[in-house]
């Protein structure tokens, strides 16, 4: 296997980690709504909360991204 | 293939092009020519300092244009009231700025101006890295500022959070360190790369609508069409995304702000 075909491959590899960031943004807000639904008047207190885990857990999946886009294009 | 030839570049549109002054304009060797990036820069200050301007009549009775400018303001006091308390009040010019400039580069590069000109394309300055790591280099250099200027060496106890036994200090002092160090990273990296990947995607999905066209009426029927539709919903969800990582910033600088004033 030559080089290119192989960054072709890790930059597709990596898309892997773009599924994985859905399911922890997924579980981010599902958790929130669950427990929103459950007990609505604390709900809107914890949004700053919320999005600062939705940030945590999005991060990870653009890391990801710029892991694929620097094997495209730099490596 | 003929499809090879024309092929749709998605990273094209993240080209820099200076507009004029690429011959003389330089400082220490390097040039600063005015880019299509400084012109949307231009344009969302401009934009931004007109609707905040149009807002500020004070009129005992608010109008709309008020009540919009009012409300921005308005959630960024609320967002630095939970997050800072009442010291938090200080730093609403600066979060209020650059969450407004974001939000305003964000959705002015969502705009459709082929549409209406063809051939003006907006231009998403928000999808660099150099801008965007300013803007956090910004924010970092406020909280170091005031974490030293308020609590002198004694900021350093940050990385030590309040009640860690001793042994376990040696270890999470560097973690916290480390965590403390990659702030400005992740913050430039998480705006750059969400309008970075939306745009592609958006560039992407357009060239299966062109290409699928260009097939024949079977493909545009099946890949086109769909693809289209999908295209709108995408749009949509940019627009949303445009906010929250407008929200995002914000929201986390005041985070780090917090630290800044309070410690742990």
């Amino acid at each position: 296997m030559d080089a290119e075909s192989a960054k072709l491959i890790g930059a597709g590899l990596a898309a892997i980690g773009a599924g994985m960031a859905a399911i922890g943004v997924g579980n981010v807000f599902g958790s929130f709504l669950e427990s929103a639904l459950r007990n609505p008047g604390a709900a809107d207190g914890q949004q700053g909360r919320l999005f600062i885990g939705f940030a945590a857990a999005e991060l990870l999946g653009l890391l990801a991204f710029v892991v694929a886009m620097i094997l495209i294009f730099v490596a | 293939m003929a499809g090879e030839e024309a092929k749709v570049d998605p990273m094209h549109q993240f080209r820099i092009e200076p507009l004029f002054g690429s011959d003389h304009w330089e400082i220490a060797g390097y040039n600063i020519a005015f880019t299509n990036s400084t012109l949307w820069m231009a344009i969302a200050a401009v934009a931004l300092w007109i609707f905040v301007l149009g807002g500020m009549k004070r009129e005992l009775v608010p109008g709309r244009w008020q009540m919009a400018v009012e409300s921005f303001t308005g959630f960024i006091d609320d967002l630095l009231a939970a997050n800072v308390g009442k010291e938090g009040k200080k730093y609403v010019p600066y979060i209020f700025s650059v969450f407004m400039f974001i939000l305003f580069a964000n959705l002015l590069g969502l705009l459709p101006l082929p549409l209406a000109v063809v051939g003006v394309h907006p231009f998403t300055f928000t999808s660099h890295f150099t801008v965007t790591g300013v803007l956090a280099i910004l924010s970092f250099l406020i909280v170091l500022v005031v974490g030293f200027w308020k609590h002198g060496l004694h900021f350093f106890s940050l990385f030590v959070p309040h009640g860690t036994p001793l042994p376990m200090a040696f270890i999470i002092a560097p973690i916290e360190f480390v965590s403390f160090m990659i702030r400005p990273f992740s913050l430039g990296l998480r705006l750059f790369v969400a309008m970075m990947a939306g745009h592609v995607l958006l560039e992407v999905l357009s060239s299966f609508v062109i290409d699928g066209l260009n097939a024949g009426p079977t493909f545009g029927l099946i890949v086109s069409v769909p693809s289209f539709l999908l295209m709108i919903g995408i749009c949509a969800l940019e627009i949303l995304v445009a906010g929250i990582q407008a929200y995002v910033f914000a929201l986390l600088s005041s985070l780090y702000i917090n630290d800044a004033e309070h410690l742990h």
